[in-house]
C-alpha cells in the first residue's frame, strides 16, 4: 500500500484485493519501524476499528495530529503538561472522518502545543525528515508530513496557524492545504491562536487533498465561526482549465530571493510559472508594500503569542494533565505549568501577558491587529483581479537538524521569503502548499492561496498545476 | 459633618434554562458537579456556544434599566489565574456590554431620586470552591451560569437610598422574569463602594470596596459599620486606604482582603471564537414589547385610584401580587377598599400559610364581589370577615358562602320594622325608662333587634327605624 493515492487504494480495497485491515496492519508496521528513525508518531493504534460507510476514506487509514481530540485516546499536543490527557470527548473532524469509516492509525507528534516550525519541540523526541533524517520536516504539523512522505497513510490532519500545515508539506515534498477560515470546524482541537487556526490536510496530490476536506468540511453547531456548508463536492468538480485563470506574484518576495538556495528556489519558481503561461494561464508580477511584508512576521509573532497566553490558561493541573504538587491552589497551578511547559512556549506565554498588558496593548496588540488588517485589505483588492496568489512556500529544503551556522530571522531574505505563507492565516485564506521540484535530492515547493471561501478554485488551478508539473505522484 | 458616597455592583443569575456558553443545565443541585460538560470544565479544544435567551434577558433588563443598548454581541476574555476559573480567562463583556448610561428612579420616604447605571453586562459564573483545612473542593454546578452585573454610579447617599435601590431592583428583575433573585439562594450578590465626604467637598473620598454581600441586611449593617469607620478615621486625621474589604459577619465588621482595587490588569481583549452578530432593531423591538409595565409605574397608578403609598409599595413588591391586584380593578371596585382587603386580610393570610398568591382559593373576581357585597350594603364589613374566612377554608366563591349560610344581610325596612316592634314590645320595662328620659337605652334596642335577626338586619336601618318606634 505503500505510496498509493486514496482512489487507488479505494480501489483496491474495493475489487477485495486488500482488505482495509491489511491495509491498516500494514500502515502500523511502517510507522511501528519508523519510530528509531523520523519519530512522526506519539501513539500508534493498535487496534483496528471502522464503522460502516460507503465514503471514498472508508477504510482508509490516516493519522491524526496530537493536537485533535479523540475520545479514548491519548492526546498530548506534544507537550508534557498533557502528557497523559485521555479526552472524553471527540473533536468534530476525528468524529467526521469516523462516521466516514476512515481508520485512524496514529496520533503524530508535533512541536509543542503546535507553537514551533521545526518539529524539534515535541516532547517525545524530534521528528526527522523521512527524506534525509539530518533534516526537520518542519512544522508544527511535523509528524503528519512525514506520516504522508512516508507512505504509512495517504493523508494525515494537521492544524495551520502560521504555515504550520504547508511549510512541512514543502520540506516533505507532500500536498498541504488549509481551506478557508471556517470550512472545517476546529471544535476539539487544541487552540494556539483561535483568530488565526485553521484545520488542515496533508496528501500526496491535490485529488486526495480534495477528498478529505469534502469529508471534514462543513458547518458545526459546536464552532461558530464555520461558514454554511457548499452543495456541492471538490473532488468532482477539479477539472478546469489554467486558460484564462489569472494569478499574481510579489516582486519584492522574490527580490529577495537573491542568493544561494533561495536563488535556486526562484529560479524552479520561474520555471513553474512559464509552465503555467503556456497553458494559458496569466501570471503577472505585481509590487506590495515591502514595509507591510516586512513585518508579518512580527504581527503574527504578537497575534499568536497573545492569544495562545490565554488559550492555554486552561492547563492548570486542576482538572486534567499531570497535577504538580503544592500546598494551595496556587502552588499546584504555579508548580503544574512551571514543570509542564517547555522554555521556548513559556517565553511565548509571557511575551503574550505583556502584549496584552494595559500599557501595552494599544501599541502592540491592537497595532498588530491594525497592520493584520491592512495586509488583508490590500490583499483583498488583488483577489479581486486574480484568482490566486503564487508564491515559493519556502526560501529552501528542509533545513538541517544542527545548522553549521543560525539562520538570521529577521534578515532580509528570511523575513520574507519564510513568512509570507502567514498571509493566509491572516485573511482566512484557502491556501495549498505543492511540490514543484527538487534542489538535490530535497523537495521544494510553491503555494497558491485564494480569495476567502474560493476553496474550490484554488483546488482547481493546484490540481492543473501538480498536471502541468508532472502530473499526480 | 460627613456624608456618604455609594455605588453598588450587583450580580444576579439569569434564570436561563442552559449555561451561557454551553448546553449543560441552568439549575440549582445539591449534587456536586451534575451540571457539567466539557465546556464548562475547560477541556481542550472547546469553544464558547452562546445562549440567545441569556442575551435576551441581559438586554431585557438594560431595556428596563433606560440603558443605550449596543447594535452587536460581542464578548470579551478578562484573563486571570484562579482554582474556580475553569478556562483561565472568563467571558465577560467590556468593548460592548449590553447597557450603558441608563437610570433608575427610587422613591425614598416620599421623595423621588434618579439612581444612575453606569453600565450593565453579561458573564460567566466561575465555579463554587470550599476550603477545608487541607485541601479545597470545587464544584462546577455554576461555572458558566449566565450572570449578569450591573453597576451604579456613586449616586447613593444613606442607607435607605441603597435599601430601596436593590429592592427596586429586585422588583423589577423579577418583573421581567430573567431571574428568581433570591439573595437568599446567592442570586443577587453585592458588591459595595463607599467613600465619605464632607458636605463642602468638590472631590469624592478614597473609596473602599466590600464584596459579595448576600442578604440586603448585610448591606443595611456593611455601610452603617463602613460609614462610621471611615468617619472616625477620617475625623482623628487618619486616611481612608483603596482597598478591598469583607464582611466578617461573626464580628459584625469588615476586614481588609487586599490593597490597591486597580492594580490587578485583567488583560482584556475581545473573545475571538464568537463572531461579531449583529442586532437588529427587530430583535431589540421584540425584546421592548416583552417587557411589563414596571412596579414604579404601577404604583403611581394605584396611588392615583385613592390607594395608600404604603399599600401601593407593598402590593407592587411582587409581579403576581400587582398582577391579582390589576385584575381585581378590572372589576371597577373601590381601589382603596381593595387594596385594605388584599394587603391585610389576604396577605396575611399567604404570610401565615406560607402561600403564593397563585396558590390562594380567592381569586381576583372573588376578592372583588366580596369588596362590592359590602360597598352595596349585601352584607355587613363584620360578615365580610366571616365570608372572607369560610371562603378560603371551604374553597367557596364569597357568593356561594353567602347565600349558603343565609348571611344575606336584610335591608327590607318593613320587616325590619316588625323585628322592632317585637323588641319593643317584650321590653316594656326598658320601653317605659325610655320614654322617661333615659335616651341612652336606644343602644339596647338597637342590640336587641340585630340579635332577633340573627345579625342579619342592616344595622343602618335598624338605627333609624328604633328612633322612628320610640319616638312615636
Amino acid at each position: 500500500m505503500k505510496d498509493k493515492s486514496i482512489l487507488e487504494l479505494r480501489s483496491l480495497i474495493d475489487e477485495g484485493k486488500i482488505t482495509s485491515e491489511e491495509v491498516f496492519n500494514e500502515s502500523i508496521k511502517m510507522a511501528n519501524d519508523s519510530q528509531g528513525t523520523v519519530n512522526a508518531f506519539v501513539t500508534i493504534i493498535d487496534k483496528y476499528s471502522k464503522e460502516e460507510s460507503d465514503s471514498l476514506l472508508s477504510g482508509i487509514p490516516y493519522a491524526l495530529k496530537d493536537n485533535f481530540s479523540t475520545k479514548g485516546i491519548l492526546t498530548t499536543g506534544s507537550s508534557n503538561i498533557l502528557k497523559d490527557y485521555i479526552p472524553v470527548f471527540d473533536s468534530t473532524v476525528y468524529k467526521k472522518l469516523k462516521e466516514a469509516g476512515a481508520v485512524l492509525m496514529g496520533k503524530t507528534v508535533l512541536d509543542e502545543l503546535a507553537m514551533g516550525g521545526s518539529g524539534l519541540t515535541g516532547h517525545t523526541g524530534i521528528v526527522r525528515n523521512p527524506l534525509d533524517n539530518t533534516r526537520i520536516t518542519g512544522g508544527s504539523s511535523a509528524g503528519s508530513a512525514a506520516a504522508v512522505a512516508m507512505g504509512t497513510v495517504p493523508f494525515a490532519i494537521g492544524s495551520d496557524t502560521g504555515d504550520s500545515v504547508r511549510k512541512p508539506a514543502s520540506y516533505c515534498g507532500v500536498v498541504g492545504f488549509k481551506p478557508t477560515y471556517g470550512r472545517i470546524s476546529r471544535w476539539g482541537m487544541f487552540p494556539f491562536a483561535s483568530s488565526l487556526d485553521h484545520v488542515g490536510v496533508l496528501t500526496r496530490n491535490v485529488m486526495d487533498a480534495a477528498i478529505v476536506t469534502d469529508v471534514i468540511k462543513g458547518k458545526d453547531e459546536k464552532d461558530m465561526t464555520t461558514l454554511e456548508d457548499e452543495s456541492f463536492k471538490y473532488s468532482e468538480n477539479l477539472e478546469s482549465s489554467l486558460e484564462g485563470k489569472k494569478l499574481f506574484y510579489i516582486k519584492e518576495i522574490l527580490e529577495s530571493a537573491a542568493l544561494g538556495e533561495a536563488k535556486e528556489v526562484a529560479s524552479n519558481f520561474y520555471d513553474v510559472i512559464h509552465k503555467l503561461k503556456e497553458k494559458g494561464c496569466i501570471v503577472e508580477e505585481i509590487s506590495f508594500r515591502k514595509d507591510l511584508l516586512e513585518v508579518i512576521y512580527p504581527t503574527y509573532f504578537i497575534i499568536s503569542c497573545a492569544e495562545s497566553t490565554s488559550n492555554n490558561s486552561n492547563l492548570t493541573g486542576f482538572i486534567f494533565g499531570p497535577r504538580g504538587k503544592g500546598d494551595t491552589p496556587e502552588e499546584v497551578m504555579i508548580n503544574t505549568r512551571s514543570e509542564g511547559f517547555a522554555e521556548m512556549i513559556k517565553r511565548r506565554f509571557i511575551i503574550g501577558s505583556y502584549i496584552l498588558e494595559r500599557e501595552n496593548q494599544e501599541k502592540l496588540f491592537l497595532n498588530a491587529k491594525r497592520v493584520r488588517n491592512m495586509i488583508v485589505t490590500e490583499m483583498n483588492k488583488l483577489f479581486e483581479k486574480y484568482d490566486g496568489l503564487v508564491l515559493p512556500a519556502a526560501g529552501g529544503v528542509a533545513p538541517k537538524i544542527n545548522p553549521s551556522e543560525e539562520v538570521d530571522r529577521l534578515g532580509d531574505e528570511y523575513l520574507l521569503l519564510e513568512n509570507h505563507l502567514a498571509i493566509g492565516n491572516f485573511g482566512g485564506y484557502p491556501s495549498i502548499t505543492l511540490p514543484s521540484g527538487f534542489i538535490g535530492n530535497m523537495p521544494i515547493a510553491v503555494n497558491l492561496t485564494c480569495k476567502v471561501k474560493d476553496d474550490l478554485n484554488c483546488l482547481q488551478i493546484a490540481y492543473q498545476i501538480e498536471k502541468t508539473l508532472g502530473g499526480e505522484r | 459633618m460627613y456624608k456618604a458616597v455609594i455605588g453598588l455592583e450587583v450580580h444576579t443569575e439569569l434564570n436561563t434554562k442552559s449555561k451561557m456558553f454551553s448546553g449543560s443545565k441552568n439549575e440549582y443541585t445539591k449534587e456536586a458537579n451534575a451540571n457539567i460538560s466539557e465546556i464548562d470544565l475547560a477541556l481542550p479544544g472547546i469553544l464558547p456556544l452562546p445562549n440567545i435567551e441569556g442575551v435576551r434577558k441581559a438586554l431585557k433588563l438594560a431595556m428596563c434599566l433606560n440603558c443605550e443598548t449596543p447594535d452587536e454581541v460581542m464578548f470579551d476574555r478578562k484573563n486571570y489565574y484562579y482554582a474556580d476559573l475553569p478556562k483561565g480567562y472568563q467571558l465577560t463583556q467590556m468593548t460592548r456590554p449590553f447597557g450603558k448610561n441608563g437610570y433608575l428612579d427610587i422613591d425614598v420616604n416620599g421623595k423621588s431620586k434618579r439612581v444612575r447605571i453606569h453600565q450593565l453586562h453579561l458573564e460567566e459564573d466561575s465555579a463554587s470552591m470550599t476550603h477545608e483545612s487541607t485541601y479545597s473542593l470545587l464544584d462546577y454546578n455554576r461555572a458558566g451560569v449566565p450572570l449578569i452585573e450591573i453597576v451604579t454610579e456613586p449616586d447613593m447617599n444613606t442607607i435607605d437610598e441603597v435599601v430601596e435601590y436593590l429592592e427596586n431592583l429586585r422588583s423589577i428583575i423579577k418583573y421581567a422574569g430573567i431571574s428568581e433573585a433570591s439573595s437568599e439562594k446567592g442570586q443577587l450578590r453585592v458588591d459595595v463602594n463607599i467613600s465619605m465626604m464632607k458636605e463642602e467637598d468638590t472631590t469624592l473620598g478614597t473609596r473602599a470596596e466590600i464584596k459579595n454581600i448576600n442578604s440586603f441586611n448585610t448591606v443595611k449593617e456593611v455601610i452603617a459599620y463602613e460609614m462610621k469607620r471611615q468617619e472616625e478615621l477620617l475625623s482623628s486625621g487618619g486616611k481612608v486606604v483603596q482597598e478591598t474589604r469583607r464582611w466578617a459577619d461573626d464580628e459584625k465588621k469588615t476586614v481588609s482582603m487586599r490593597e490597591k482595587v486597580d492594580a490587578i490588569d485583567y488583560r482584556y481583549y475581545v473573545e475571538p471564537n464568537i463572531p461579531v452578530v449583529k442586532l437588529n432593531s427587530e430583535f431589540k423591538e421584540e425584546i421592548r414589547k416583552s417587557i411589563p409595565v414596571l412596579p414604579m409605574e404601577r404604583m403611581k397608578k394605584y396611588v392615583s385610584l385613592g390607594v395608600s403609598e404604603k399599600d401601593a409599595k407593598s402590593i407592587v413588591r411582587e409581579k403576581s401580587i400587582s398582577d391579582y391586584f390589576d385584575e381585581v380593578l378590572l372589576y371597577n371596585i373601590d381601589a382603596r377598599d381593595a387594596s385594605n382587603w388584599l394587603t391585610t386580610r389576604l396577605m396575611g393570610y399567604m404570610n401565615q400559610n406560607n402561600l403564593t398568591i397563585d396558590e390562594v382559593y380567592l381569586r381576583p373576581d372573588m376578592l372583588a364581589s366580596l369588596v362590592s357585597l359590602v360597598n352595596t350594603g349585601k352584607i355587613s364589613s363584620q360578615q365580610a370577615k366571616d365570608v372572607f374566612v369560610f371562603s378560603l377554608e371551604e374553597e367557596k366563591t364569597p357568593l356561594e358562602i353567602v347565600k349558603e349560610k343565609g348571611m344575606e344581610q336584610i335591608s327590607d325596612e318593613e320587616t325590619i320594622r316588625e323585628m322592632v316592634r317585637e323588641v319593643i314590645s317584650s321590653n316594656p320595662n326598658q320601653y317605659e325608662a325610655y320614654k322617661s328620659g333615659k335616651t341612652a337605652l336606644l343602644g339596647f334596642f338597637v342590640g336587641q333587634t340585630l340579635k332577633v335577626s340573627e345579625g342579619k338586619a342592616n344595622p343602618a336601618v335598624v338605627n333609624k327605624l328604633v328612633q322612628e318606634e320610640l319616638n312615636k
